[in-house]
């Protein structure tokens, strides 16, 4: 016990140096943003919900070849598959279990026609489980909604693809 | 305000009553609303020191988060556990919120102005802080849950504890003021040092003292780093484990409105209380009560900045600084100030 220590604690010397530094963060701009009204930017690889596109001729793009379903880590996408009246190969089912996805991103990876992908929106919490049971109605909705974002994110990616 | 209740023709039993119940109430109404507005500025508080933005959506800057939450606390149902002792478990947040409302009667805000101008202001204080350990207990027991028990023992152990030097501190301040009124001990500290400072914290001989008064007054009220009754990662939330709605509320209440009084407290026995903090003409031009209001305010500044600063302390550290550094050293300066006044002549 030196004389040094002796004067350090009876001066609470360590608590004032830790006071002076929080002091100095008082002061500081603030680290984090106004959430609901300023939003951060995010990259064109963003993984968020998932959406099933189009051609721009209207046509659905996905032809059920069950790629997504097999890579699936999560085993959260479900797809049944039939001919259509024209004879295409179309899904009759494509349902993704959006609380059992981790967001990988291996889906639209695996996609060989960029049908589905994940979009850059990441607020659609729900006040149901029911309501994150997505079919393919509800995943085509999203593409349309969210079509103009997603082409722009897809384009800006490419040249590092 | 009785001779104001006097000239409305009133006897001066009526008048005297009235004035004291009017009195009650233009303390204890603003003080809630205070307490309020000092749970936003302490969440504001601790929000900018880590960086962040604290409540900022509810009302203009989120000035009316507290009246938010206490509205959504009020519809909420007040939870008994069946095993609980239902009478004592409903009066337990009662007495914690009357008894930290009691001891506002005798602080000053400003010359004069003091609900109950008694010359033992300071012992009333005292005792009516030592009551508070009691809604904490009855919390505690009551509840029939074994962490609001550990709790509420620790919470009692603690608030004793500090008491002890508590006591020995103001023996100090009661010493050199040579009165246990409290307007008298602001007066006494009218250009105490060098005939300009007001306040007993510029005396070499006291600022130590006011040191010990602060740490202690964090551990009376036990908040951060003394909170040791709330360490959720030991006790989930402490004696309030079991409450709910407006209970629980109401402990929350008495909290803030002890820590304001402490706050008061610490200005009011070493800061100079409504006095401004140097003895010139000019700025008695400042109403007291602004002056005590400032300094109440930077009181509660401190004691934010500490709970934002520091981590709590560890139950067997905060019994050794109380008992093994608190104790000796307060009793130490009781024996120097008292022999240091007998030496000038203070008594005399």
């Amino acid at each position: 016990m030196t004389v040094g220590y002796l004067i350090k604690s009876f001066t609470l010397w360590e608590f004032v140096k830790a006071h002076w530094l929080t002091l100095k963060y008082f002061f500081k701009p603030k680290a984090t943003i106004n959430y609901p009204f300023e939003k951060n930017p995010l990259s064109p690889r963003f993984r968020g919900e998932h959406a099933l596109r189009r051609y721009p001729n209207g046509e659905e793009r996905c032809i059920a070849c069950k790629l997504c379903e097999a890579i699936c880590p999560a085993q959260a996408i479900t797809i049944e598959a039939a001919p259509r009246i024209d004879g295409s190969r179309r899904t009759t089912r494509y349902d993704i279990d959006m609380t059992k996805c981790i967001y990988c991103g291996f889906c639209q990876e695996a996609c060989p026609v960029d049908a589905i992908v994940e979009g850059p929106n990441l607020e659609y919490a729900t006040e149901t489980r029911e309501e994150l049971l997505y079919d393919k109605a509800k995943l085509l909705a999203n593409g349309d909604k969210w079509e103009r974002a997603i082409a722009a994110n897809l384009e800006a990616d490419a040249p590092y693809r | 305000m009785t001779s104001f209740f006097l000239s409305l023709g009133m006897t001066y039993e009526w008048a005297w009553f009235v004035a004291t119940v009017c009195g009650i109430l233009l303390i204890a109404l603003p003080l809630m609303v205070s307490v309020a507005m000092i749970i936003y500025a302490d969440r504001k508080i601790w929000a900018a020191m880590a960086l962040r933005r604290g409540p900022n959506v509810v009302g203009p800057f989120g000035l009316l988060q507290s009246f938010a939450d206490g509205l959504k606390v009020f519809l909420q149902e007040t939870i008994i556990p069946s095993a609980a002792n239902k009478g004592i478990f409903l009066i337990a947040p009662v007495v914690t919120f009357t008894v930290a409302l009691m001891a506002w009667a005798v602080i000053p805000f400003n010359s004069g102005a003091v609900l109950a101008d008694v010359n033992i202001g300071l012992l009333y204080v005292l005792a009516i802080s030592s009551l508070g350990v009691y809604g904490t207990i009855m919390a505690g027991w009551a509840s029939n849950s074994k962490y609001p028990f550990f709790s509420a023992m620790r919470a009692s152990a603690q608030m004793i504890s500090y008491e002890v030097s508590i006591g020995f501190i103001l023996i100090c301040v009661v010493l050199w003021s040579g009165t246990f009124n409290m307007n008298g001990i602001v007066l006494a500290q009218k250009g105490h040092v060098l005939g300009i400072v007001n306040g007993f914290v510029a005396n070499p001989l006291l600022f130590p003292m006011w040191v010990m008064f602060l740490i202690s007054s964090l551990a009376e009220t036990q908040r951060a780093p003394f909170d040791l009754t709330e360490a959720e990662s030991e006790l989930v939330a402490g004696y309030q484990t079991e409450y709910s709605s407006m209970a629980f509320a109401a402990y929350w209440l008495g909290e803030y409105a002890n820590v304001l009084l402490m706050c008061a407290l610490n200005a009011t026995l070493f800061w100079g209380g409504w006095l401004p903090p140097l003895d010139i003409p000019v700025l008695y031009l400042v109403p007291g009560f602004v002056w005590f209001l400032l300094k109440v305010l930077f009181f509660f500044f401190v004691f934010s900045w500490i709970k934002a600063t520091v981590p709590r302390y560890r139950y067997d550290q905060l019994m050794r600084l109380g008992w093994k550094v608190f104790l000796p050293v307060s009793l130490l300066f009781v024996v120097i100030v008292s022999g240091y006044l007998m030496a000038i002549g203070h008594f005399a």
